[in-house]
């Protein structure tokens, strides 16, 4: 029987993502993708697989959900409240999901991405290269009730395994380095930017996230001159009311907007989790600095398979105990499962 | 004044190659044909290559590789030859796509005529007889941005956003025409509907066109149109096209 995952009730922002769709730049499309992309990772070493596969991701709050038959599964992002069965279960956690159960994952209580990965990935049709549902781009469209998403063949048993959490999802200090624009907002603007707390605004989503402050607007020496050009994601782009906007993975391709600096790519997650209130500030670093930033983030992710760690719980919640390893015997510290193929 | 063409680089994402600071068709040929060029190295190092109207974008990954090596290679392809009167790359496709002018279909016909100072009859001989290119993709996926049309259509964009054009709109302002992806608010004028989508998420080519791409928008009647759209469910909207040579 192939399996299935059904979506019996889901809020409204509930999304198939991956890691992205590249090579459509010069035809309009940016490359999308999950918002959290570590979250991607840290669900893939949970469930010992690759970080291609495909899960589900959920703005705000997520949903009710029943499989066909046993599936194994990984909750990773914004922490929400998640019952199996009634039974509440642990976030940052790999666990088995029973055919016929139901696994309900309430309102996010910390960030704003919270991801449901499944054994074997989530099969929907490969568009354009990817699975990834693109909003903006009207590529794939926000799931709804009663939807049936097809997965992948499964060929792991490990469950009950957990990662330490991070502390991304509350706002904070966000990494910049200046983007080809920084030059045309002068030093006392750049100085107040990165003296300035935003609060992170509640006008947000996977195109980008507005950052409020008291005070001036920002604005660029020649504001209105700027022939529109190449944006990515991560450009804080400075609109026509004064207020930075962070690009997000969903952004347009081109922009006519002063952009102030980049935020880099490791930090993209930490803007993407902020909740609407939660305080933000910015920080140049230069180029040498920030390579090496995303280099020890790279390393960081490769890790994160030999990071996890069993999760510590009373043997008489689990069901089938006997055919389930506790302990991975499948993931080795050296393998690395973010290089395998599909 | 900046000297141009320059190289910016794009964060961790890339290089820019910029050939000038405003729109302007030698700039814009100068994109198109420096990226083709790129794109004929083969370099293992560049992942992605795109246009803006007067830029090429270079993706490569900053972070495992300074830029130092790529921004060198870049500047001795730049100055190998003179990139605006560079011929644009081969393989180009020109589409003759039919276009419903006026009517209510396009109800802002008669006002980018007066704004461009010409009888609503004349509008639809140039706009229907001009060829213009793909100077850039973008704002929704495969959406056009081509120009340019003669110096009297370099009209403004309307102060008020019109409420929403359909997909497959022909607006014009500032020299150049757009077909609208998909339906959308904009303070362009709305002066022909084409039966054209220029993304097809679910095609075997789901963005048809491409940055080079020629485009004329033959005038066709009601009656044509309407036929067209019942007829040609491919998405080209009766369009005919040609590779350029």
């Amino acid at each position: 029987m192939n399996a299935q995952l059904e979506i019996l009730s889901c809020g409204p922002a509930v999304t198939v993502q991956d890691l992205g769709r590249p090579g459509f730049l010069a035809q309009g499309l940016t490359r999308g993708g999950a918002a959290d992309v570590l979250a991607l990772y840290e669900g893939a070493a949970l469930l010992g697989q690759s970080p291609n596969f495909a899960a589900l991701e959920m703005v705000g709050m997520g949903g009710s959900f029943r499989a066909n038959v046993d599936i194994r599964i990984a909750l990773t992002g914004a922490l929400m409240a998640t019952t199996l069965d009634d039974v509440p279960i642990a976030w940052n956690a790999s666990h088995l999901l029973p055919a016929g159960s139901i696994l309900k994952i309430g309102g996010a209580s910390s960030g704003t991405y919270g991801y449901l990965h499944i054994g074997g990935g989530i099969e929907t049709p490969v568009m354009m290269g990817a699975r990834a549902t693109h909003l903006n781009a009207s590529l794939g469209a926000a799931l709804q009730a009663c939807e049936i998403l097809p997965i992948g063949q499964d060929h792991s048993k490990t469950i009950g395994m957990t990662l330490v959490s991070d502390d991304r999802f509350g706002g904070g200090r966000i990494r910049i380095i200046a983007s080809m624009q920084t030059d045309q907002f002068d030093v006392a603007t750049r100085e107040r930017f990165v003296s300035t707390s935003f609060i992170r605004d509640a006008r947000g989503n996977r195109m980008g996230v507005r950052m409020q402050h008291d005070g001036d607007p920002f604005m660029a020496v020649d504001q209105l001159s700027i022939l529109s050009d190449v944006i990515v994601p991560g450009d804080i782009q400075i609109a026509g009311d004064g207020a930075p906007f962070v690009l997000m993975s969903e952004c347009q391709t081109t922009g006519g907007y002063p952009r102030i600096g980049t935020v880099l790519p490791s930090d993209m997650a930490r803007v993407a989790q902020a909740p609407a209130g939660a305080s933000i500030t910015f920080e140049f670093v230069d180029l040498p600095q920030a390579r090496t930033i995303e280099q020890r983030a790279a390393l960081a992710r490769k890790a994160l398979g030999s990071a996890i760690t069993p999760l510590l719980r009373d043997p008489h919640d689990i069901r089938d105990l006997l055919s389930y390893q506790l302990i991975s015997g499948a993931i080795s510290a050296t393998h690395d499962p973010s290089i395998e193929e599909d | 004044m900046a000297e141009y063409p320059r190289i910016r680089q794009v964060g961790l994402s890339g290089l820019l190659v910029q050939f000038g600071e405003g729109m302007t068709e030698p700039a814009n040929r100068a994109a198109i044909a420096f990226r083709a060029a790129i794109d004929a190295q083969h370099w293992t190092e560049v992942s992605e290559t795109s246009t803006s109207l007067v830029s090429t974008f270079v993706v490569a990954d900053l972070v495992n590789m300074p830029s130092e090596a790529l921004c060198e290679k870049l500047q001795e392809l730049l100055t190998s030859q003179d990139w605006s009167n560079a011929p644009l790359p081969s393989g180009r496709t020109l589409w003759e796509i039919p276009t419903l002018y006026g009517t209510d279909a396009a109800p802002q016909l008669e006002e980018a005529a007066l704004a461009a100072g010409v009888s609503p009859e004349q509008a639809i001989t140039e706009l229907s007889t001009a060829r213009v290119r793909v100077l850039t993709l973008g704002f929704a996926p495969g959406q056009p941005y081509t120009g340019e049309l003669p110096p009297h259509w370099d009209i403004p964009r309307q102060q008020a956003l019109t409420r929403s054009v359909p997909s497959g709109a022909l607006v014009v302002a500032i020299r150049q025409l757009i077909i609208f992806t998909n339906a959308s608010p904009t303070g362009w004028r709305h002066v022909g509907q084409t039966a054209f989508r220029t993304f097809r998420p679910t095609s075997s080519i789901p963005i048809a066109l491409s940055p080079g791409d020629e485009l004329c928008f033959p005038s066709v009647t009601a009656k044509e149109y309407e036929h067209i759209q019942q007829s040609d469910l491919s998405g080209d909207g009766g369009a005919q096209r040609s590779v350029l040579t």
